[in-house]
């Protein structure tokens, strides 16, 4: 990190160097340029929807594209509540999974471990959906499901009829992507805290259990709680396995056993059928939604990820 | 008495404890084992010559495969990769060479907010920069979502690795009269280059099973399509078309191509963590 020493030592001031700086510039200015044109582009792209129809898009609940009347919020409904769903279940499985690969595990079991759990984000998202669709979805509709509606079938949330395919499916799909992404980053959090803190803990007489959990996880809290939302982040635009397993229907229904749509699948599924302009522009603003949101989430993760853990994420 | 009992209640909830956190990495873990054993089971009797090299055949034949599919792949990640390469490389330089102040900060930041966008939001973009004004889908306007995709891995490992070369082998090279640009093509890049090439493999991974974007850029084909001006068929494309087919052919096929893609992003996930190995021997030496 010693830069001012490189820049004192290393002027750009051949000719040929001055090239090689202005071919760097101009890349690094390409870069910049894509990356805001991608915004740019999305904006254009929704114009006529977001004329059309303005801030209302957001809560007003109708999708048909016949009548041409596009509202976002059955979308937005199924992208909270699968995305919830996912979180829940993995965010306790990864952390526990965390402290298990930092602080229980020899080395000899928590490389392997590691390396498989890592694997598993390297799954294609299109092999998830495979996998969803044809041996998670019977399972949530013969097995799952009837078991949770025979516990919890007097809420609204177990109740009505399973079809297999609907928001639990997509959740738990969803929960299985991101569990490496909450597993590796709460690791990392958990591996920076320091040593002292842990032999302080134990030196006055803390099991290694009571250490992990009243020590080391309050003092890396922000990080972790960093690594969930950065797994949030990951399940809110996820496009191809949840298409595949939610069962495309633009309603809102207190069943999680109830088919649904998130804003990713819907442009899956209905961007290349889309006739009108105002049709494709409304799935436009959907991505447009999408970018923004994640945007946001990705920005909050990583402040939290950096506090604790001093360096880029 | 009531010491030892409550000594004795902290060591069961200790053990209890950590055979919940061994638990969890199991369940993690395995649930990758599982899906792995399905993807196997179910795909292997579906892949074979015919399967890797033959067109799809159209609905109601049996037989036939996603030859033009696997092909399409390639081409696609390889004009990417060829696009992606130089333009990561040179972000990479000027960020780690000039690296400080607002504009490199702004620029990280970017890259950051990047790799956290949803490729389908991605493929909009290439939708609507090079198949709207064009008006027909291409395999080109695939190629450039995915250049996309793999680009914030590309910048922040190339800086990185730019910035993990040692000082004084840098100035070593300054040192004996050599440009700045000669320094680093032929000093500092040679050194990090595993790095770089850990990098590229595992952006290839992560592209080689998107399927998001090429629903709306690439949009399938049944022919043997070389042109990357045309719509072009894809591995991943077709095991998503044919999943969610009401076929029970065509649903085989779909888990013989999850099984080629699988295969393939493993070899290529090995193969960036052996080029990872070699990357922290280099610098150790």
């Amino acid at each position: 990190m010693d830069e001012p020493a490189f820049r004192r030592i290393a002027r750009f001031v051949s000719p040929v160097d001055r090239g090689f700086a202005a071919v760097v510039y101009g890349g690094s200015a390409l870069f910049a340029v894509l990356i805001v044109g991608l915004f740019i582009e999305l904006v254009l792209g929704s114009w006529p929807s977001l004329r059309a129809f303005g801030p209302s898009f957001i809560w007003k609940s109708a999708w048909d594209p016949v009548a041409s009347k596009f509202g976002a919020l059955p979308m937005i409904y199924g992208t909270v509540v699968t995305s919830f769903i996912a979180i829940l279940l993995a965010s306790f499985v990864g952390i526990m999974a965390a402290v298990f690969l930092a602080d229980f595990a020899p080395r000899w079991i928590a490389a392997p471990l590691s390396f498989l759990i890592e694997l598993l984000a390297a799954v294609p998202s299109v092999v998830y959906g495979l996998w969803g669709l044809f041996v998670l979805a019977p399972l949530v509709r013969t097995t799952i499901g009837p078991v949770l509606q025979h516990l919890l079938g007097w809420t609204p949330l177990f109740a009505g009829p399973i079809y297999g395919v609907g928001l639990l499916t997509a959740g738990i799909i969803l929960a299985l992507m991101i569990v490496p992404t909450v597993t590796a980053i709460s690791r990392d959090v958990i591996a920076a805290i320091p040593r002292d803190l842990r032999e302080a803990s134990m030196a006055l007489g803390s099991t290694k259990w009571e250490t992990a959990t009243r020590v080391v996880l309050p003092a890396a809290r922000v990080g972790i709680f960093g690594a969930c939302v950065l797994g949030l982040g990951r399940a809110l635009g996820e496009t191809i396995a949840v298409t595949m397993v939610i069962g495309n229907r633009p309603e809102i229904s207190a069943s999680l056993f109830a088919p649904s749509y998130t804003l990713a699948s819907v442009i899956a599924n209905e961007f290349t059928e889309a006739t009108s302009a105002v049709y494709i522009s409304a799935l436009i603003e959907l991505g447009l939604i999408l970018f923004v949101v994640s945007i946001v989430v990705n920005a909050v993760a990583r402040l939290m990820i950096w506090s604790v853990r001093g360096s880029r994420a | 008495m009531i010491g030892t009992a409550r000594l004795r209640r902290r060591r069961v909830s200790a053990s209890l404890g950590a055979a919940l956190t061994l638990l969890c990495a199991l369940l993690a873990a395995g649930a990758l084992l599982v899906i792995l054993g399905y993807v196997v089971v179910q795909g292997i009797g579906a892949v074979n010559w015919a399967f890797l090299t033959q067109l799809p055949r159209p609905v109601g034949m049996t037989g036939g495969g996603v030859g033009n599919g696997i092909l399409g792949t390639i081409i696609i990640i390889a004009i990417a990769a060829a696009m992606a390469i130089p333009l990561g490389l040179l972000t990479g330089i000027y960020l780690a060479l000039f690296g400080r102040g607002t504009i490199p900060e702004a620029l990280r930041f970017l890259s950051d907010v990047l790799s956290g966008v949803p490729s389908i939001a991605i493929g909009l973009f290439a939708y609507t920069v090079l198949v709207a004004p064009l008006k027909h889908f291409s395999a080109f306007s695939a190629s450039f979502a995915f250049m996309m995709l793999m680009l914030p891995l590309l910048v922040r490992t190339s800086e990185q690795a730019i910035r993990s070369v040692p000082q004084t082998v840098r100035e070593g090279a300054l040192a004996l009269g050599m440009s700045n640009f000669r320094a680093t093509m032929r000093v500092v890049l040679p050194t990090a280059r595993p790095a770089i090439i850990t990098a590229l493999l595992l952006a290839i991974a992560r592209v080689t099973g998107e399927t998001a974007p090429l629903l709306f850029t690439a949009f399938g084909s049944q022919f043997w399509e070389t042109n990357p001006g045309r719509p072009m068929a894809v591995l991943a494309l077709q095991v998503f078309n044919y999943a969610i087919s009401p076929y029970a052919n065509w649903q085989a096929q779909a888990w013989g191509g999850a099984l080629l893609l699988i295969v393939a992003v493993l070899i290529l996930s090995l193969g960036a963590r052996y080029m990872l190995s070699q990357a922290s021997r280099r610098l150790e030496s």
